[in-house]
């Protein structure tokens, strides 16, 4: 620690860092732009000047820049000293020489960065009298809007999100006072994670476009804490609600997840919430809706009469899979997940509770310095790790800039010196990845091409020779040398896969930890990521062998009369022909869901649920970390969140829910942990949803009703319906959105955090669950058959529609594709196909558009199998994993609403333009 | 005994200056009254009296409103709600704008946080109703076909977005938009 | 029927006009108060606004007549009945004019001084039945008032009593035909002025009552026509105070021929209603603590040494 001198009071400052993140870390207010907590210093704005003193003696001192100056022990500075400020309001008059009159008409209004920083250095009139710069907008797709004009140039943009995210598409442009940022010619910001630039850019240059469309001021929308449910990571984010919808979704810092980011599906996938295909209402089996009480009657008869199985959904939260669990009994209470997935989460929840493995968390994967990643596409499977894991191969730099003594926040300079070296990352994938710009090492094979790759390196890895001849298509054994080299030379190796990498993948991914921990002897970093938000949670409730395909044999073979069905589309589990059978041997077919699906549609009675905003839960992501979001607000219709539906209302509350889960399940016993600590709350009171300066509350609804009714209580939790309450002071992790005083925007969390970066002042971020104990074995791999006939289905993932709710959201449906076949050009030629015409598969109706990419191997066909909610889209499990594709002279009349085109589709291999 | 002394002189005075009071309230009886005889007799309204509500369209007859919401969250009694939207061609206005004259104090706080000069209070205070419900205003009984009290603020002329017929670079104090392509200094 | 002291055609007609002039003085003291507040007061109902009073009645009939759950019934309703009987009572003995009045007692200063001591019974009441920290507050304050001004109320008398050597009010009235006791007597007439305010609780001495302090004091509970019968009860009472100064220190009916009796005893009694709506209008409330030191300290003494000079001096004058 270094004693600093600032403005006459001593600090102890970590001299690893730069002066003006250390003044934010001890809560001092200095002006910035430029600088970002994830992205180091630039010291492009000049706005964080303070002064440096040489010794006690120095009463002139100099003016530097707080971002780009170390710490140093023995320092005296000046923040407050009149000729900095005065040079600091000179720095942000300049700034705002051509800004716009536009703060009413901006949606950044209310929460900008760039107002605080004005108001801050007391630059309030404008002198300036020549004309403004002007710049023309453009049009930067569904997600993202631009406004050009009130660029203050800081790059912070195209540091986010070509350094950072590494996005390709938006780059400064022209010189001096015409610096523009966009991109070379209008179009979609290709990159998945753009919606960061919309709290990354300090003003309102890049906005969030589906927010402008309901635009509501930051201090008018109802907030809480929550969970997003768009994959397993279990980002923290912040909803906003108004007037009954939902507005927008916003980071919420959480050191150990996100951080600072979440990705496009978290942030924009969200609006599903308001898709018009929710459930508003319960109905009978002949579509009629009924009353809300009525169908609780039915539901308890249906139980009642016996002969009843459960099954859950991992897209569901903890507490209602458990209120299924406990009602229908745990014998009677089966996966949700299709087969292949439940066997696949078996595997990694047992190398969650292995002593072996350590499972990352997000910011520890950004730590990793050699990274394998085993038959994934991480972006579009679970985004947040793909950044993660971009930022992972900076490692080496990182090393190299401490070498030669440079700081590792000097952004700038720690790229000159690195240039393009990267610490490794290998991609062992079916077809391109989006990280494939970054890897150092890619393995391209067919499923059974890679898997017995996958094994070899697992040898190696082992110590035991490979040499016994495999040059399996083309891949030469000295790559995987390379690879098994880095990951043991490595001090913080990891390795990633994931449930659509296949069962035989995800063992032999853990059998690789236990070769590479064997031989480190240490626990190795295994990240095995399930595809939803809740299937770690899920599968932990489930009993041993009550699989799917166990329920249906149960349906045939028992006479079942009644199957309650629990948030989720059974059409995507299982093959749509053994959904038809049970369904049609059940009596009843009891579907509590939110939104509509081929299930909710079979059911003979359908019990609307509330979504996540609408609900107090907990879910399990894919570290086995368990976290609480709370309700955001009221659904406004008849639906009641799912395990109200199936436990006794009025004894229960959210949190004994969850109290009795942790009770009754081992697995869950610190489930509890999840829940705010008692006495964190000032005096008793609630923490207000809206925040102190919540507007309109006496005419929101007097178009209705002139008599206000009175404030919507919540005795479910700790937070209120109104503005009444304390705002939160000690425990963060009730910290809905930040704001404090003169620090309206989101930048203002760092007056809630430990220090920048850190952790948030008694903050929470999550229990995990699962302790470790014993070290298991390594897993037989079977003899692998190599593929000789047909087509080997690999089935594609993709960050907008691969999801099932977030489908649901308008703005992510303008970035969907409807289900294709992508082949490679040389299979394309033996079918005679050609990119846009229809194939289909052997003996199936299902037709879908051909998509030529090169990357493809010769003997896959990667299917999309596209999603429900709109466009072409099929059940992926109604074919064969080895399929033989015919071709398909007229494109076929498909039933559905609305016809995507492929013209989204995002990916580096296209084999030629479409037209 | 001195302060029984005391005691008389302040009730002396006390006295005294209550007989005085009660005197020259009395000579109030031959001073002119101060009442109106509303109705039959109008007050003088002045311009800036803060009465009735109204929103004002700018010089081209436009809607000067581009739902901001700093109006309402100005109101100290939460009595004004709108939507924001925006035309095709991204001209702010609100989609609906309700102000709740039951609850309206009418401070004029709005009419001080607007930044287009869109609300403004008129000296009209007659507005009472037999109906609570009828004290909820809508946009079209607020919007009026005028500027009101300030004939020349426009906003959108200042204001950096483009709208229909002002393109980038055609606000006042603007240059023409950059070539981006151009490296002319 | 006939127009002599206590026929019941007299009676009725007093008991009509004494309860109409104190409605009236509703009208009366509004329309006051607006002149001396540089206002009209009000003059919308009928000429001059002399419906006025139609409209209020009107009103407080037809107003919820609500009696809290948690009060004592009884009381609740006995209280306003009590002041409004024991003013009325009060006037029995008043001498309007020759051969006009309900009784000719020889006790007539003494039953007044009676009928006052019963009405602090009214609002104690009222106050306790009322089950309400205001109204309890209103109620010992007015307890208290009441008590301690009824002292000097009688004290003030009795120098008038030992002038007229009798305790009949008619008889006082006819010793003043050749000169008003308010020379003799003035500093018993101001004291008696003072503690009449203070019996009725008028303001400037409405502590009871004090709006901004206890809310509403002893009536904080009361509505409608029970209300009605305390507001009324009060303005009886200033009624009552005025025709007894105007018996005791003015003459009564006694005045130039040209005018009949009746007519001078309304005049003077008018006079002095007049005066306490002025107090009102210009005097503002005491604390409630110099209320109460005021009458012990300042005017008892004063009342006693009053009493001591009168009866000196009609001793030295015998």
């Amino acid at each position: 620690m270094a004693k600093v001198t600032i403005d006459g009071v001593v600090y102890e400052l970590n001299p690893e860092n730069n002066l003006l993140q250390e003044c934010l870390s001890q809560g001092l207010d200095v002006p910035y732009f430029c600088w970002h907590p994830c992205m180091g210093s630039v010291g492009a704005c000049r706005q964080c000047a303070v002064k440096q003193y040489r010794d006690e003696n120095d009463t002139q001192g100099t003016i530097v820049m707080a971002c780009m100056t170390p710490v140093s022990d023995g320092a005296i500075l000046s923040v407050d000293d009149q000729q900095t400020k005065a040079f600091r309001a000179g720095v942000i008059e300049s700034l705002m020489t051509s800004h716009p009159h536009d703060c009413p008409v901006c949606e950044e209004g209310g929460e900008c960065h760039l107002q605080d920083m004005t108001q801050m250095s007391g630059h309030n009139y404008r002198r300036h009298d020549k004309k403004k710069v002007t710049h023309r907008n453009q049009d930067l797709g569904p997600f993202i809007g631009h406004e050009m004009n009130r660029c203050i140039t800081c790059y912070r943009c195209v540091r986010y999100y070509d350094d950072y995210a590494g996005g390709t598409d938006l780059s400064a442009q022209a010189s001096h006072h015409h610096t523009y940022f966009g991109r070379f010619e209008e179009g979609t910001l290709e990159n998945e994670f753009s919606g960061n630039l919309v709290e990354v850019c300090p003003t309102g240059v890049f906005t969030d476009k589906t927010f402008s469309e309901n635009y509501t001021r930051k201090w008018d929308l109802q907030v809480a804490p929550s969970v997003c449910v768009g994959c397993s990571v279990g980002c923290n984010i912040t909803p906003g609600e108004r007037y009954g919808t939902l507005r927008r979704v916003v980071n919420r810092y959480n050191d150990e997840i996100n951080g600072y980011f979440i990705c496009d599906r978290g942030r924009f996938g969200a609006h599903y919430v308001n898709s018009e295909s929710r459930v508003r209402g319960a109905r009978d089996a002949s579509g009629l809706s009924i009353p809300v009480d009525d169908a609780r009657v039915r539901l308890d008869a249906v139980i009642d009469e016996g002969n009843v199985i459960g099954i859950g959904s991992p897209r569901a939260s903890n507490e209602a899979n458990y209120a299924l669990r406990s009602r229908v009994g745990v014998e009677n209470f089966y996966s949700g997940h299709s087969d292949d997935e439940h066997e696949a989460l078996e595997i990694i929840v047992n190398a969650l509770r292995d002593e072996s493995f350590h499972c990352p968390s997000i910011r520890e994967i950004e730590n990793a310095d050699a990274v394998l990643v085993l038959g994934i596409d991480v972006t579009n499977a679970a985004s947040r790790v793909a950044l993660a894991v971009r930022q992972s191969v900076r490692n080496l730099s990182k090393d190299l800039a401490q070498e030669s003594k440079i700081p590792v926040w000097q952004d700038s300079a720690v790229r000159e010196l690195a240039q393009d070296k990267l610490s490794p990352l290998a991609i062992f994938s079916v077809g391109s990845t989006r990280l494939d710009d970054v890897a150092t090492f890619k393995v391209n094979l067919a499923p059974d091409g890679l898997l017995k790759a996958a094994v070899r390196l697992d040898s190696v890895l082992s110590g035991q020779s490979a040499d016994d001849g495999l040059v399996e298509n083309e891949l030469p054994i000295e790559s995987l040398n390379h690879i098994s080299e880095a990951l043991l030379n490595a001090k913080n190796p990891l390795i990633i896969c994931g449930t659509s990498a296949g069962v035989e993948m995800l063992r032999i991914a853990t059998n690789m930890g236990r070769s590479l921990g064997a031989q480190r002897g240490a626990a190795v970093n295994l990240a095995l990521l399930p595809t939803e938000s809740n299937s770690v949670g899920h599968a932990l409730m489930v009993r041993e062998g009550n699989t799917l395909g166990k329920a249906f044999e149960r349906i045939e073979r028992e006479s079942i009369k009644t199957a309650i069905i629990l948030e989720n589309d059974l059409y995507r589990r299982a093959p749509s022909a053994n959904i038809v059978a049970a369904f049609e041997l059940l009596e009843n077919r009891v579907v509590v869901d939110h939104v509509e699906t081929n299930t909710t549609k079979a059911a003979t009675l359908l019990l609307p649920s509330t979504a996540f905003s609408e609900q107090e839960a907990t879910s399990v992501n894919y570290e086995g970390r368990a976290q609480l979001s709370f309700q955001v607000n009221d659904c406004g219709t008849s639906a009641k969140t799912a395990w109200r539906w199936l436990f006794d209302e009025k004894s229960h509350s959210p949190e004994g829910v969850i109290k009795k889960c942790s009770e009754d399940m081992s697995d869950f016993a610190k489930l509890v942990h999840c829940l705010p600590k008692a006495g964190s709350l000032v005096a008793g009171m609630k923490v207000p949803r809206q925040s102190h300066r919540y507007s309109g509350r006496t005419a929101m609804s007097a178009q209705a009703n002139v008599h206000e009714g009175k404030q919507a209580v919540d005795e479910d939790s700790v937070m209120s319906f109104s503005m009444e309450g304390v705002y939160p002071q000690k425990d963060a992790s009730v910290l809905a959105s930040p704001w404090a005083p003169s620090w309206t925007s989101n930048q203002s969390i760092s007056k809630f955090q430990s220090e920048i970066n850190g952790a948030l002042k008694q903050g929470q971020s999550g229990v995990h669950l699962l302790s470790r104990s014993g070290k298991g074995s390594k897993y037989e791999i079977g003899a692998l058959e190599t593929v000789t006939q047909g087509l080997q289905v690999v089935p594609a993932q993709h960050i907008f529609g691969s999801e099932e709710l977030s489908g649901h959201a308008l703005p992510i449906q303008e970035r969907m594709t409807d289900a294709y076949a992508a082949i490679s050009p040389k299979t394309a030629s033996t079918i005679g196909v050609q990119a846009g015409d229809f194939v289909r598969f052997r003996d199936s109706e299902i037709c879908v558009e051909v998509c030529v990419r090169v990357l493809v191997p010769n003997d896959v066909v990667l299917v999309y199998a596209g999603n429900r909610a709109a466009g072409v889209h099929f059940n992926l499990r109604d074919i064969e994993r080895v399929e033989i594709l015919e071709r398909v002279e007229t494109a076929p009349a498909m039933p559905v609403s609305r016809s995507l085109g492929l013209g989204q589709l995002l990916v580096n291999d296209l084999y030629e333009e479409r037209g | 005994m001195s302060s029984f002394f005391k005691f008389v002189l302040l009730v002396k005075d006390t006295l005294i200056s209550q007989v005085v009071s009660l005197w020259k309230v009395f000579m109030h009886l031959f001073v002119e009254t101060d009442t109106v005889q509303y109705p039959e007799q109008q007050p003088h309204m002045f311009s800036r009296w803060r009465g009735r509500i109204i929103l004002t369209r700018d010089p081209d007859g436009e809607e000067r409103c581009v739902a901001c919401n700093l109006c309402a969250v100005a109101c100290p009694v939460d009595c004004i709600a709108l939507q924001k939207t925006e035309t095709e061609e991204g001209r702010w206005y609100p989609d609906f704008f309700r102000i709740n004259f039951s609850r309206c104090i009418m401070c004029g706080f709005c009419e001080e946080a607007c930044p287009t000069n869109a609300i403004q209070l008129t000296p009209d205070f007659e507005m009472a109703e037999y109906k609570r419900q009828d004290m909820v205003w809508e946009k079209e009984d607020l919007l009026i076909n005028g500027t009101g009290k300030y004939h020349e603020t426009n906003f959108y002329r200042v204001s950096g977005k483009a709208i229909p017929g002002k393109d980038k670079g055609e606000a006042r104090n603007e240059l023409p938009p950059v070539d981006t392509r151009s490296l002319l200094p | 029927m006939a127009w002599e002291v206590g026929s019941g055609l007299t009676i009725s007609a007093i008991l009509l006009v004494v309860i109409v002039t104190a409605a009236m003085l509703i009208w009366v003291e509004r329309r006051l108060l607006g002149f001396w507040q540089d206002r009209l007061g009000p003059n919308r109902v009928g000429p001059f606004g002399l419906l006025q009073v139609v409209a209020d009645m009107i009103k407080i009939f037809t107003k919820e007549d609500w009696i809290p759950p948690f009060a004592d019934r009884f009381s609740f309703v006995l209280a306003p009945a009590i002041i409004m009987i024991v003013i009325l009572m009060s006037f029995s003995v008043i001498p309007f004019a020759p051969g006009l009045g309900v009784v000719d007692s020889n006790v007539g200063v003494l039953f007044v001084l009676a009928m006052a001591s019963l009405g602090a019974y009214s609002v104690m009441l009222g106050g306790l039945a009322s089950d309400n920290k205001y109204a309890l507050l209103g109620s010992l304050r007015a307890a208290a008032q009441m008590v301690s001004y009824e002292v000097f109320m009688g004290v003030s008398i009795l120098g008038v009593v030992a002038l007229a050597g009798s305790f009949n009010l008619r008889e006082i009235v006819i010793a003043q035909e050749d000169g008003w006791y308010v020379i003799p007597q003035f500093i018993g007439f101001v004291i008696f002025l003072i503690a009449g305010i203070a019996e009725s609780h008028r303001l400037p001495f409405d502590i009871p009552e004090a709006e901004q302090e206890i809310c509403a004091g002893y009536h904080t509970e009361y509505s409608g026509m029970k209300f009605g019968m305390f507001f009324v009860g009060e303005y009886l009472g200033l009624v009552l105070i005025s025709s007894l100064i105007t018996v005791l220190f003015f003459g009564g009916w006694n005045g130039p021929e040209f005018l009949p009796p009746i007519v001078w005893f309304s005049a003077k009694a008018f006079f002095f209603i007049a005066f306490f709506i002025l107090l009102r209008a210009a005097i503002p409330r005491p604390r409630y603590d110099q209320l109460m030191s005021y009458g012990w300290l300042f005017l008892l003494p004063l009342s006693l040494i009053n009493l001591l000079v009168t009866g000196a001096v009609i001793l030295l004058e015998n």
